[in-house]
């Protein structure tokens, strides 16, 4: 039987990340953003732009991003896209740290940052084999930074 | 797994640089890099793949004789330079300073007083700028780099422009990394202070005409500084035939340990320069009333030197030297040839960097897949490339590129590895379909 030489890796390249690598959400720059900033990871080359629009009862109504990396920093981009919207800006960062240690920590409790979007924390659970791969965290959380940057109204985020 | 002989794309090619090539032996030559047994992403409930290291460029391993020099100094022959009455002492002085012979005569330079040890090539042009270039340059003045520079022959220039306030001139390349003479002649003028430019590009393996370079630069009373971080180990380098100002390189590149470099400098240039760092073993004489300081080329090796990687370079010299740099050179001109037929040839990968002659590095990108999930699956499968800018954004942004893939070729790498490197991105590009 031949060994499939990317066994390892079948747990962190699964299905859903290479469509959204493929085919990421929301990859466009809406006219109307109210806050945007720019992510940069200069080890690997990935830049993001992330665009957000806050609506006036502090709603996340749209949230987009540009930019093209890897395919786990373009699948968490898209991703994290599709849960945000909707979310005040407290939501996006309770679930932002939540999302951080399930990158970093083995025994992540979802419950550390407050109450969060389990179902959305689900979505994202398809991330978490980055934990394997520590150079590939930067990946999985540039987007991420980029949007806190965005929402605290910095205009750039670097993960160095 | 190894190419026929009879197809024209397999063909052994002409030695590189015109020089006749004896063909070493390359499983004695493997044989000497332990490292080259072992296996990676071994674990229990897992076979390991066998190593295939195709990231020389960025560091290169190191042989027996290296490891075996640097704890024998450490053993038996150890103890400070240049400051000892005692028997070790002596010992180890002349076994450092035999290294500065070995280094003259690799780069065939007039004088070993023209060699300035450094902790690498980074350092060497730090050391320039900001001893040499502090001197010399000044507002209204103009250096001239090339696209296709390190970021260690762009960043000191920066820092030092800060303050002198000089411009920094940039030559082009065209679309296979060539650089363009006619482009840089025009960019020399009465403001011109230095050249400075690669001998070999880190990222597209393009190795510049560095003596029409200088040839061009002199006609005008110009100095040039070459970077030779990716040439020494690659082919033979005659700075005296280069007619070069300053030439540098690093040790662990050369298969050597790192934290050893070398500066070449032309004796009057050296002579010109004031201290690169105060400190110990730099100095004539030393009181509260002034300090005078040592001639080149200790003038710029304050504190006590790397004198066990002084060692390990000395020994990584005679070996390279024994297998001769023109032999190591065609071996690995016959890797390039392969590999970049075999990569240029499967559907959707473009080869970034296509001059002629250019030394054994293959950057290339594949359409879709991101260098960075191309350099991990690769990993994989035992074959450890570099992904990403190399220190060298400048010239990515030339090429409309954020990242590339890079393969760069040892003198102990094999047909079967370029073969492996191939097999490695038809499966990435399977696994991404």
């Amino acid at each position: 039987m031949v060994q499939d030489p990317f066994g390892d890796l079948r747990e962190l390249y699964q299905e859903v990340i290479l469509d959204h690598g493929k085919h990421p959400r929301n990859h466009r720059h809406p006219p109307d953003a109210s806050h945007e900033a720019r992510g940069d990871n200069p080890l690997c080359g990935d830049r993001i732009t992330v665009y957000m629009r806050m609506g006036a009862s502090g709603i996340i109504e749209d949230v987009a991003f540009e930019g093209r990396g890897c395919a786990i920093s373009t699948a968490s981009a898209s991703l994290m896209t599709e849960v945000i919207k909707g979310k005040n800006e407290s939501e996006a960062r309770a679930l932002f740290e939540c999302f951080h240690d399930m990158c970093t920590k083995d025994d992540a409790d979802p419950h550390a940052h407050g109450p969060v979007d389990e179902d959305a924390l689900d979505r994202l659970a398809v991330l978490a084999g980055v934990r394997e791969f520590p150079v590939r965290v930067k990946c999985a959380t540039l987007a991420w930074h980029t949007l806190a940057a965005a929402m605290t109204g910095g205009l750039k985020a670097s993960t160095e | 797994m190894s190419p026929d002989a009879s197809d024209p794309r397999c063909r052994p090619m002409p030695a590189h640089h015109g020089l006749p090539a004896e063909p070493y032996d390359l499983d004695a030559v493997r044989e000497d890099f332990p490292i080259l047994k072992r296996l990676v992403h071994e674990r229990p409930g897992r076979l390991g793949k066998p190593l295939v290291y195709l990231d020389n460029a960025a560091s290169a391993q190191k042989p027996r004789p290296v490891i075996e020099a640097m704890t024998r100094c450490m053993e038996l022959e150890y103890s400070n330079v240049h400051r000892g009455v005692h028997y070790l002492s002596q010992q180890t002085t002349d076994a450092y300073e035999a290294v500065r012979d070995k280094v003259q005569t690799l780069l065939n330079a007039p004088s070993r007083e023209n060699i300035v040890f450094t902790r690498n090539a980074t350092e060497a042009f730090n050391l320039v700028a900001s001893t040499w270039g502090r001197t010399f340059l000044g507002p209204g003045d103009e250096i001239v780099v090339s696209v296709l520079e390190h970021h260690a022959n762009i960043v000191p220039w920066q820092l030092l422009q800060t303050e002198n306030g000089f411009a920094i001139k940039v030559i082009p390349c065209d679309d296979r990394g060539v650089l363009d003479l006619d482009a840089y002649a025009a960019l020399l003028g009465p403001k011109t202070k230095l050249v400075s430019v690669t001998h070999g590009s880190n990222v597209l393996g393009t190795v510049p005409p560095a003596a029409e370079i200088v040839r061009i630069a002199h006609a005008r009373g110009i100095p040039v500084m070459l970077d030779g971080s990716q040439a020494v180990p690659h082919m033979p380098v005659d700075v005296q035939a280069l007619d070069a100002d300053f030439y540098v390189f690093t040790g662990h590149k050369l298969y050597g340990p790192t934290g050893i470099g070398v500066l070449y400098g032309r004796k009057e240039l050296l002579a010109s320069m004031p201290p690169y760092q105060g400190g110990g073993d730099m100095i004539a004489s030393v009181s509260f009333n002034g300090t005078t300081y040592r001639e080149p080329p200790y003038r710029f090796e304050a504190g006590t030197p790397p004198i066990i990687e002084g060692i390990g370079l000395g020994a990584a010299i005679d070996y390279v030297q024994t297998l001769g740099l023109a032999n190591i050179g065609a071996h690995e001109h016959t890797l390039l040839e392969y590999a970049s037929v075999r990569l240029a040839a499967i559907e959707g990968v473009r080869l970034i960097g296509t001059a002629p002659g250019k030394a054994a590095i293959v950057s290339f990108v594949i359409e879709g897949i991101h260098p960075h999930d191309i350099g991990m699956l690769a990993d994989q499968m035992g074959v450890a490339l570099r992904v990403g800018r190399h220190c060298a954004e400048p010239l990515m942004e030339r090429f409309g590129l954020e990242a590339t893939c890079r393969a760069s070729f040892g003198l102990y790498n094999t047909i079967a590895e370029a073969e492996a490197l191939v097999d490695a991105v038809q499966s990435v590009k399977e696994f991404f379909r």
